[in-house]
């Protein structure tokens, strides 16, 4: 897993469907592994591949015109299960960048706690997006996470996104929040002492 | 300032908030099944760390255990593995384990409550989506990845922003047939399935206050399902007798010492939300879902929206959505055939959920045409139904009494519903393939369960009872 993410430039897979939650990203059945390496191959299992293993043709992650470490879906992206395995199958499957209107609450930390960076962009430029990678699959975009920009590198429309300055600290240097919380210990055993 | 009573709890657990950041909040209970911690607990070992609280957090086997045959090695290769990994994980850093055969073992969220581990103004943390459960008791309870379970295992605390608030008041009267998965399910209809995505919700209002702790449980089981963090309800006289005499329940002087505290645990006059939305209780009929999130439910005796009714640019996705159900737009859902009937999960597993159903179908058999499967939220529940004779009326009504787990809610274990196939389901989510690929989910109330594995189709329990 690459920690740290600083500015990425890459062309980028769209899935345009709205409400992908955790259920399609990794299916339960695969959940029973006790590591989290290898679950990229299960990655969207049911809409990638038919019962019998093979490729389904028209779903975008085997379409070879699409690749990239982006990947965009639609509204609301993460939703349902808590299960981190979702963020593993993505990152494993070699994407730094999720982009989306918005996120599943639980989905975006466990991203964030992954080094998955999940941008949450206007409707509009959702659709922007969505609409020149259609017409052009090359079309590269460039993520800057310093000035929490995202650009569409062709015709420089761009948008900033919202990152807490503290998760944004962890991304660039490669932090997590056990050092963090590791680093405060004596102060949460004063804290015991006067909580009941 | 008045203070909601979300407020009240969250503020209590800080421990410091970091300038222009998150929060250090402070966990006083953690709950842990095989599933999602042992990587959590692997990522620990690799640190060469202990766990710093281990008797604040309590473990069960419930997602991917089997509900037959429990006494025997799971056959399942990858399902023993993940369970025996628990159970060595479990031993290794002293945490209280409720395995498989253990009289208090089930479902997280239903054992918690039951053995008065739940209690009103607390922190509960689980890896697992449906942990707002245990906010029906009046407590901060919410779902997290394997990455914080790490976190809460090594300091007791997560690093959190806190989310914005929102208040769902819900009065009157029920109407006859409608229980409290039906205001849930009609609830998450309303505001769609991402309408509380960055709030934590409280649910309050008479229809609420008038619900038993089961019933709403239900309810905050179900409110991740329309995104939020959480969702909680101020406890009251209901909350306090049922956690009374509980195995880990406080007793003697404690009990009163927490009792006085617990009644401090309410939002206060003019306290301010976010967004606060208000709902008739009269307005609400059986409800069932006919798509693939929960928000798109509707009257049992309703009609699937028109294709017309869609906003545009959700057409699309619309359309998938029925073409995956095998429903027509503008259809309606009663009448419709049925194969299975599931009724269990921690949404709707409980035994006053068991009882409902035993009430109805008492002297009555399920259609040919369908399979049912009952299975009790905990070995308690499963024991309990045993004692009040609720098995014998299933075995007569010729419904298959399963041992507890998660089961055919996420169909982690054999419990699959087929390809195809349409099963009414007493469970939280109907997304594609959750109950087994290609596999068609139906959600609704235990009631409304009930009479389709009678009747063998979708029916309207108002016109039976």
């Amino acid at each position: 897993m690459s920690k740290s993410i600083h500015t990425i430039t890459s062309t980028a897979v769209p899935l345009r469907e709205e409400n992908v939650d955790t259920d399609q990203i990794i299916p339960a059945r695969f959940l029973k592994a006790t590591s989290r390496e290898g679950f990229g191959e299960n990655l969207f299992r049911d809409w990638r591949y038919n019962s019998d293993s093979s490729p389904k043709k028209d779903f975008v992650l085997n379409n070879p015109i699409y690749k990239g470490s982006i990947l965009i879906g639609g509204k609301n992206f993460g939703c349902g299960s808590s299960r981190e395995h979702a963020a593993w199958a993505i990152k494993d499957a070699g994407f730094d960048v999720v982009v989306s209107s918005f996120f599943g609450d639980i989905f975006k930390n466990n991203a964030l706690n992954n080094f998955l960076l999940p941008i949450a962009v206007s409707e509009d430029f959702l659709q922007t997006l969505f609409t020149a990678i259609q017409k052009d699959p090359a079309t590269e975009l460039t993520i800057a996470l310093p000035a929490q920009t995202i650009t569409l590198n062709n015709t420089g429309e761009k948008e900033t996104f919202e990152i807490n300055h503290y998760k944004k600290t962890c991304l660039l240097n490669g932090y997590d929040d056990i050092d963090y919380l590791l680093s405060i210990r004596s102060e949460i055993e004063k804290f015991e002492q006067t909580h009941s | 300032m008045a203070k909601t009573l979300f407020e009240k709890i969250w503020d209590k657990h800080i421990v410091q908030t970091i300038k222009d950041g998150p929060s250090v909040l402070y966990i006083d209970k953690h709950l842990i099944h095989e599933v999602t911690s042992p990587q959590a607990f692997k990522g620990l070992e690799k640190r060469g760390m202990e766990l710093f609280r281990p008797q604040q957090i309590v473990a069960t086997v419930d997602h991917n255990v089997p509900t037959i045959d429990q006494h025997l090695p799971i056959k399942e290769e990858l399902s023993r593995i993940q369970v025996q990994q628990l159970i060595a994980n479990c031993k290794k850093h002293q945490v209280e384990l409720y395995g498989l055969g253990h009289p208090y073992q089930g479902i997280v969220h239903v054992i918690g409550p039951e053995l008065g581990i739940t209690q009103p103004g607390m922190t509960i943390v689980c890896g697992d989506s449906h942990t707002s459960t245990h906010g029906a008791f009046g407590s901060i309870a919410f779902g997290i990845g394997t990455s914080e379970v790490e976190m809460v295992m090594a300091s007791q605390c997560l690093l959190q922003t806190r989310p914005k608030t929102m208040r769902i008041n819900v009065e009157g009267q029920l109407n006859k047939g409608v229980v409290s998965k039906d205001i849930i399910l009609y609830i998450i209809s309303q505001i769609s399935a991402s309408g509380g995505t960055g709030y934590f919700v409280e649910f309050a209002g008479s229809a609420i206050r008038s619900l038993s702790m089961e019933a709403r449980m239900t309810i905050c089981n179900m409110s991740i399902e329309m995104g939020a963090r959480g969702g909680l309800i101020a406890p009251d006289e209901t909350t306090f007798n049922y956690i009374k005499g509980r195995k880990f329940a406080p007793k003697g002087a404690e009990w009163d010492k927490k009792l006085a505290q617990w009644k401090e645990l309410y939002s206060e006059e003019g306290a301010r939300f976010d967004k606060e939305i208000n709902i008739d209780a009269a307005s609400i009929e059986p409800m069932i879902t006919y798509g693939t999130n929960p928000g798109m439910g509707i009257s049992v005796s309703g009609h699937i929206p028109a294709l017309s009714a869609i906003e545009e640019k959700e057409k699309g996705g619309y359309i998938k959505s029925l073409s995956y159900m095998g429903l027509q737009a503008g259809a309606a859902v009663k009448g419709k055939k049925v194969d299975y009937v599931f009724i269990g999960s921690c949404t709707n597993s409980r035994i006053e959920d068991l009882r409902m159903v035993a009430a109805f179908v008492k002297g009555r058999k399920k259609a040919d045409n369908v399979e049912v499967w009952v299975v009790p939220g905990s070995k308690q529940v499963e024991q309990q139904a045993i004692e009040e004779g609720i098995d014998k009326i299933f075995e007569a009504a010729g419904f298959h009494l399963r041992q507890p787990g998660c089961s055919a809610c996420l169909a982690m274990n054999e419990d699959k519903i087929p390809a195809g196939k349409y099963c009414v389901s007493t469970s939280n989510r109907n997304f594609e393939g959750r109950q087994g690929p290609n596999a068609r989910t139906l959600l609704a109330s235990p009631l409304t369960a009930a009479v389709a594995a009678i009747t063998g189709e979708i029916a309207d329990i108002r016109e039976f009872i």
